[in-house]
C-alpha cells in the first residue's frame, strides 16, 4: 500500500514535468495549427540560457523572466525568418523543418555547453514536510507554476482581444484576415507565445532531470501523449493529460510488480511500462478520438 | 512506370566519384606512407550517447599535439572520426567507408559495444585492428577467435564481480536491490554481479530496470526501497545515477550504495546529487578524477592540466572523458611508436599485445597496463574508493582482476 | 509529377546492371565500398517507397515506419539464425509477417487522423525495440546483443563477389517491388486508395470500402518496408535494438519529403537522400573544421539540420517536385 501511494504520488511529480511541456505543444498547436516537433530542444536551448544568466550571477527570478523575454523573442525570429517561407508549404515538409531545427538546437546545445549533466537550482524553499520524501517542494512547484501559467493562458485567449485573434488567425486564416487581423503576426506572436511557455516548461524541469542537451528527448513523447490524450487544442486538457500519463506509467510498472511478487511470473516491468502506457493512450483515443476533453470538430464537405 | 532513372543515374554517378584512394606503398600496409598514419574511429557525435563525443574530439586533438611536435617516428596521424549516432547498422557503414576507401591503417576507439558488436566479425575478416575499443563489455579479450579485436579500459563484468565480493564479505545480511540500464553494457554488470555472487545470488531481492530515454528513475527507486533491500547496486549512467542518488535520499532509503565507475564523476554525479546525498557510496575506480582535489598537486594530473589548458581551451576539465581519452591516445600513440619501421598491421597487433607493466598517465598510482598474446584486456586493475566529503577516498589494495 | 520517356528507363536500368562489371576496369571507381553503399541506398529507397505508399498515396501519415523495418529485419535474422532459412527465402516471409503486423495495426490507425495517428505510429516504433528487448522474446532476438549474421552467399558460383551479389539482389528486389507498386498504383485498386486521399468523403459515398482499403494499403506499405527490414539485415549482417531507435523513422519521413510525397521517383531519390545526407553532412564539417579553420565547433548533426532547412525552404515540394518546376520553368522561358 505505502509503495502505491508513494507510485501514484511519484507518477504526479513527474506528470507535472510533462504536463508543462504538453502545455507548451498546445500553445503552438492552438496558435498556429501544428505540432512543432522541435518544441523540446528549443525549450532545452532556453533553459540553457537562463543556466548561462545565472552562472554570470543573476539571480533565479530575474534569469527566469529575461529568459522568457528572450525565448519569445526567439520564437519570432524563428518563424519570421525560417516558417514564414514555407507558410505555404506542405505539413510534411514544415515536419522536416522542424525536426532541422530540432537537430541544430540540440548539437548547438552541446556545442556551447558539452554534453556533461548540468546542476540545475530550485527555486523554491526547502521546506521538509510531511509527503516530502515523495512530492518535494520543487515539485508542488512545478505544479503551481503550471497551473499559473495555465490560467493565464486561458484568460490570455479567452478575454484579450490579441488572443482571440490569435486563435482566429490559426484557426481560420482567410476569415482572420478578412475581418483585419494581421495573421502573419498572430503566426508569429503564437511562436514566441510557445517558445516562452516552453521555456517555463524547462526552467522547472532541469532541476528534476538535469540540464543536458538531451534532456528533453525522453520527455517529449510523454508529452505528445498528455496533451493529445486531453485534447490536442485543450491546454487544460494538456495538464490533466500530463498527470493521467504519469500515474498511469508508475501504475503499469506497480501491477507488473504484483503480478510477479504473488504469481512468480514476470509479464511486465520498467522495461515495458512506457509501451504498456502508450497502448493505454492510444486504446483511449481509439474510443474518444480528439482526446478525453477535446470536441469533436464536424467538418463540412 | 514511374520508377526513378533519375535516381539510378545519380546512384551509378554515385558509383563514379572516384575516391582518390591512396595506393598502399609496398613497405607498409594500407594507410600508412613515409608522411601518414592514418588512423580511424567511429564515435557518437549525434544522438542519445553524444556526451561521448569528447572522446572522440579529446583524441583528435591529441594526435595533433603529437604532430605538432613532430609526429611519431616522423609520421604525421591523420586521424578520421566518424560519427555513428550509437547506431550499429551506421557504423559498419562508416567503418567500411574507412576500411576501404579511406584505407585507414587501424580502426582506434570505435565506441559502444552495438556498434563494435556489428563491425568485429567484418574488422577480423579483413585483418584490419580494432584497438582499444571504447566499451567495457567483457568479450573483447578474445584472441583465440578475434585477434585483431583488443579491448582497453577493465570490463563491467569483472567491475561486479567486485562489488558483490566486497558486499559479501563486508555487509552483514545483505539483501541486494539493482538499478541497469535496460542495454547490453548494463546486463553485463548484472551478469557479473550474479557470478561474483556465486550461490548467494538469492540475495538479489529486486532488480530494475530503466530505460535510457525515461526521464526520471524515480519509480525504480520507490521499488527498490520497497523490496527492504539495504544494498543498492547502481549501474546507471551519469543521469540516472545522480538522480537515483538524490531520490534515493528524498525517500530517507540508506543502503549501503555501489555506483558503477562511469558515474563515478564528482562533478557530473556526485554535485548534483548533492555532497551530503552521496556520502559513503563505493565505486571501482582505475582513472583519477580531475575534480577531485586529492591529485591537485599530482605531476602527470598537472600535466594533462596544462595540455588541456593548452589544447583544448574552453573544453569542460570536469568531464572524465577527456582523462580518459587522453590516456588512451596516450598508449596508442606509444603503440604506433613501438611498431617503429615495420607499419604492418600484424606488427601493430603484436606491439599492441606487448606491453608489461606500462605506465599511462592518469591511471590511479599502482595501475598499469599489461597484455600478452593470450591476454587483450589491457587494464584490469582497480581500486575500490567511497565518497568522503567532496572527494573520493581510496581504501584498500589495488585489485588485479583474472578475467581473461 | 515528371515521367519520362520509358526507353531511358530501359538504359538507366541497363546501366544499373552493367555497374559492377566495371569493377575490374575501374576497380578504384566501382569499388566494392561504394556497391555496398547504392546496396543501402536501394534498401531505404525500398523502405521509402513502403512508407509513401501509406503517407505519400493513401493519406496516412506513419512516424513509425521503422517498427516495421525492425519487424523485417529480425524476421530475416532469427529464420537466418535458428532455422537457417537462406537469406533469399527470408524475403517473401518478413513480407507477409510485416503485412499481417501492418494489417492489424492500421485496424485501430482507421479511427485516428492527422497528430492522433502520428503519435500512434510514433508509439509503435518506440515500442518495438523495447519489445525486441522483452523478457520472453530474449532466446529468440538475442535481446540488447542482437545477432550476429553472415553476408548472402553468392549462389550458383556465380563469378561475383559479396559485395557484387548484394548489389544485384538488392537491385533485382529493389525493380521487383518498384514494377509491382506501379501496377498497383495503375490499376482500380491504386486509384481508389488515392481517392482516399484525396477526398475521403467522396471516396466513402461513391462506395469504396475506405476501411479494407486502408488497412490494407496499411499492410501492403508495411511489408514493403519490412522487405528492406529483411535486405537491410543481410546487407548489415547484424540486428540490434539500437539500430531501430525512432530515429530511423524520422529518417525515413526526411527521405520521402525530401525525394516527394506521392512520388516513386521521389522514392527513390529520398532513399539515396537518406545515406547522401549523412554522409554529406560529415564531409562538410570535416572540411568546416579542418580546411576552413574554424574555431566553433561545428558538428554534422548541425550541418544535418541546416541541410533540411534550406532543402525545404528551395524546394518544399522535394526533389522530385523541385525539380520538376525548374524543368516547366526552363523549358517556358
Amino acid at each position: 500500500m505505502q509503495q502505491l501511494l508513494e507510485q501514484i504520488a511519484s507518477g504526479l511529480a513527474n506528470g507535472a514535468i510533462y504536463a508543462c511541456v504538453a502545455l507548451a505543444l498546445v500553445m503552438i498547436y492552438v496558435s498556429t495549427d501544428h505540432l512543432n516537433f522541435a518544441q523540446g530542444e528549443m525549450a532545452m536551448f532556453s533553459t540553457y540560457i537562463s543556466w548561462q544568466l545565472m552562472n554570470w550571477g543573476v539571480d533565479f527570478w530575474i534569469a527566469f523572466v529575461l529568459t522568457i523575454a528572450i525565448s519569445f523573442v526567439l520564437g519570432v525570429v524563428i518563424e519570421r525568418a525560417i516558417l514564414r517561407p514555407l507558410h505555404n508549404a506542405p505539413v510534411l515538409s514544415v515536419v522536416v523543418v522542424f525536426i532541422g531545427l530540432l537537430a541544430i538546437c540540440n548539437s548547438m546545445a552541446g556545442a556551447i555547453w558539452s554534453y556533461l549533466i548540468k546542476e540545475y537550482p530550485s527555486p523554491f524553499p526547502k521546506a521538509t514536510f510531511g509527503i516530502a520524501g515523495v512530492i518535494g517542494p520543487h515539485q508542488l512547484g512545478v505544479v503551481i507554476v503550471t497551473l499559473i501559467v495555465l490560467t493565464l493562458l486561458f484568460l490570455f485567449f479567452r478575454y484579450t482581444p490579441l488572443g482571440l485573434a490569435m486563435r482566429a488567425a490559426a484557426q481560420n486564416p482567410q476569415m482572420a484576415r478578412l475581418v483585419g487581423v494581421r495573421v502573419d503576426w498572430m503566426l508569429a506572436l503564437g511562436w514566441g507565445l510557445a517558445a516562452a511557455v516552453g521555456s517555463v516548461a524547462g526552467m522547472m524541469v532541469a532541476h528534476i532531470v538535469y540540464l543536458d542537451p538531451n534532456m528533453m528527448s525522453g520527455i517529449l513523447l510523454y508529452a505528445f501523449a498528455s496533451a493529445l490524450i486531453g485534447g490536442i487544442g485543450n491546454p487544460g486538457g494538456a495538464v490533466v493529460g500530463g498527470f493521467i500519463v504519469g500515474v498511469l506509467e508508475n501504475l503499469v510498472a506497480y501491477a507488473g510488480n504484483m503480478i510477479e511478487k504473488t504469481t512468480g511470473i514476470y509479464i511486465i516491468g520498467n522495461g515495458e511500462k512506457l509501451t504498456v502506457a502508450l497502448i493505454i493512450v492510444i486504446f483511449v483515443l481509439t474510443v474518444k478520438p480528439a482526446g478525453l476533453f477535446g470536441r469533436v470538430v464536424v467538418k463540412r464537405v | 512506370m514511374k520508377t526513378s532513372r533519375r535516381t539510378f543515374v545519380a546512384g551509378a554517378s554515385a558509383v563514379a566519384f572516384s575516391g582518390k584512394a591512396a595506393f598502399a606503398q609496398k613497405k607498409y600496409e594500407d594507410g600508412v606512407t613515409d608522411t601518414e598514419i592514418r588512423i580511424g574511429n567511429t564515435n557518437p557525435y549525434s544522438g542519445p550517447a553524444s556526451a561521448y563525443a569528447a572522446i572522440g574530439k579529446t583524441i583528435d586533438t591529441y594526435f595533433k599535439s603529437v604532430n605538432e611536435a613532430g609526429g611519431i617516428n616522423g609520421r604525421k596521424v591523420r586521424f578520421i572520426s566518424m560519427d555513428d549516432g550509437y547506431v550499429p547498422s551506421k557504423t559498419v557503414e562508416v567503418v567500411r567507408q574507412m576500411v576501404e576507401s579511406d584505407k585507414i591503417f587501424a580502426l582506434f576507439q570505435p565506441l559502444g559495444t552495438p556498434c563494435n558488436n556489428a563491425i568485429q566479425k567484418y574488422m577480423n575478416t579483413r585483418k584490419v585492428p580494432q584497438l582499444y575499443v571504447a566499451t567495457g563489455a567483457s568479450k573483447w579479450g578474445d584472441p583465440a577467435n578475434f585477434p585483431w579485436t583488443m579491448g582497453y579500459q577493465p570490463d563491467y563484468h569483472t567491475e561486479a564481480v567486485i562489488y558483490a565480493r566486497h558486499c559479501l564479505a563486508n555487509v552483514k545480511d545483505a539483501k541486494i536491490g539493482v538499478l541497469s540500464q535496460n542495454d547490453d553494457y548494463g546486463r553485463d554488470y548484472v551478469g557479473g554481479l550474479k557470478e561474483g555472487l556465486g550461490k548467494d545470488v538469492g540475495r538479489i531481492v529486486k532488480s530494475v530496470t530503466f530505460e535510457a530515454t525515461d526521464p526520471t528513475v524515480d519509480s525504480q527507486i520507490i521499488q527498490l526501497k520497497d523490496s527492504g533491500a539495504n544494498v543498492f547496486m547502481n549501474f546507471s549512467g551519469p543521469k540516472a545515477a545522480a538522480q537515483g542518488i538524490r531520490k534515493a535520499a528524498d525517500l530517507d532509503w540508506k543502503p549501503v550504495h555501489y555506483l558503477n565507475n562511469i558515474s563515478a564523476s564528482v562533478a557530473a554525479v556526485m554535485k548534483p546529487a548533492g555532497y551530503d546525498n552521496s556520502q559513503g557510496i563505493i565505486t571501482a575506480a582505475y582513472l583519477m578524477d580531475a575534480t577531485d582535489k586529492q591529485w591537485n598537486d599530482n605531476a602527470e594530473m598537472k600535466a594533462w592540466s596544462a595540455w588541456m589548458d593548452k589544447w583544448m581551451p574552453g573544453a569542460n576539465k570536469a568531464d572524465a572523458n577527456h582523462i580518459y581519452a587522453y590516456g588512451v591516445s596516450f598508449l596508442m600513440t606509444e603503440t604506433l611508436k613501438r611498431c617503429g619501421g615495420e607499419l604492418t598491421r600484424a606488427n601493430l597487433m603484436k606491439q599492441a599485445a606487448g606491453f608489461k607493466n606500462f605506465r599511462v598517465p592518469l591511471l590511479l598510482p599502482g595501475i598499469t597496463v599489461n597484455t600478452s598474446p593470450t591476454d587483450f584486456y589491457p587494464i584490469q586493475a582497480v581500486q575500490l574508493q567511497r565518497f568522503k566529503g567532496e572527494t573520493w577516498d581510496l581504501f584498500g589494495e589495488v585489485m588485479h582482476a583474472e578475467s581473461s | 509529377m515528371p515521367s519520362f520517356p520509358k526507353k531511358w528507363l530501359w538504359v538507366v536500368l541497363a546501366l544499373a546492371f552493367a555497374v559492377p562489371l566495371l569493377q575490374p576496369i575501374l576497380p578504384e571507381i566501382v569499388s566494392n565500398y561504394r556497391l555496398f553503399l547504392v546496396s543501402t541506398m536501394i534498401i531505404a529507397a525500398i523502405a521509402v517507397l513502403g512508407l509513401n505508399l501509406l503517407t505519400g498515396f493513401n493519406g496516412q501519415i506513419s512516424l513509425g515506419h521503422g517498427a516495421f523495418y525492425a519487424v523485417g529485419a529480425y524476421t530475416a535474422a532469427v529464420l537466418m539464425d535458428k532455422l537457417n532459412v537462406p537469406y533469399y527465402a527470408t524475403l517473401p516471409i518478413a513480407a507477409v509477417v510485416c503485412f499481417v503486423v501492418g494489417f492489424l495495426f492500421g485496424q485501430p490507425a482507421l479511427k485516428l487522423e492527422g497528430h492522433y495517428l502520428a503519435l500512434a505510429t510514433f508509439a509503435l516504433a518506440l515500442a518495438v525495440p523495447q519489445i525486441l528487448k522483452y523478457k520472453w522474446l530474449e532466446d529468440l532476438t538475442g535481446g540488447v546483443q542482437g545477432i550476429v549474421l553472415s553476408k548472402p552467399e553468392v549462389p550458383f558460383d556465380i563469378p561475383l563477389n559479396e559485395d557484387q551479389w548484394l548489389y544485384y539482389y538488392c537491385l533485382i528486389t529493389m525493380v521487383v517491388l518498384f514494377w509491382a507498386a506501379n501496377n498497383m498504383l495503375n490499376s482500380r485498386s491504386g486509384r481508389a486508395i488515392m481517392a482516399i486521399r484525396d477526398h475521403y468523403m467522396a471516396a466513402d459515398t461513391m462506395g469504396i470500402n475506405t476501411a479494407r482499403y486502408k488497412t490494407v494499403t496499411f499492410g501492403i506499405s508495411a511489408a514493403y518496408t519490412g522487405i528492406a527490414g529483411a535486405l537491410s539485415a543481410s546487407a548489415i549482417a547484424f540486428v540490434a535494438p539500437d539500430s531501430f531507435n525512432i530515429f530511423l523513422s524520422i529518417k525515413f519521413l526526411i527521405g520521402l519529403v525530401v525525394g516527394g510525397v506521392g512520388s516513386l521517383t521521389g522514392s527513390v531519390v529520398g532513399g539515396i537522400f537518406y545515406v547522401l545526407v549523412d554522409n554529406s553532412a560529415q564531409a562538410i564539417s570535416t572540411f568546416i573544421k579542418n580546411d576552413l579553420g574554424l574555431q566553433f565547433d561545428l558538428s554534422a548533426y548541425t550541418i544535418f539540420g541546416l541541410l533540411l532547412i534550406i532543402l525545404m525552404y528551395l524546394m518544399p515540394q522535394g526533389i522530385v517536385g523541385g525539380v520538376y518546376i525548374l524543368v516547366r520553368r526552363f523549358r517556358r522561358g
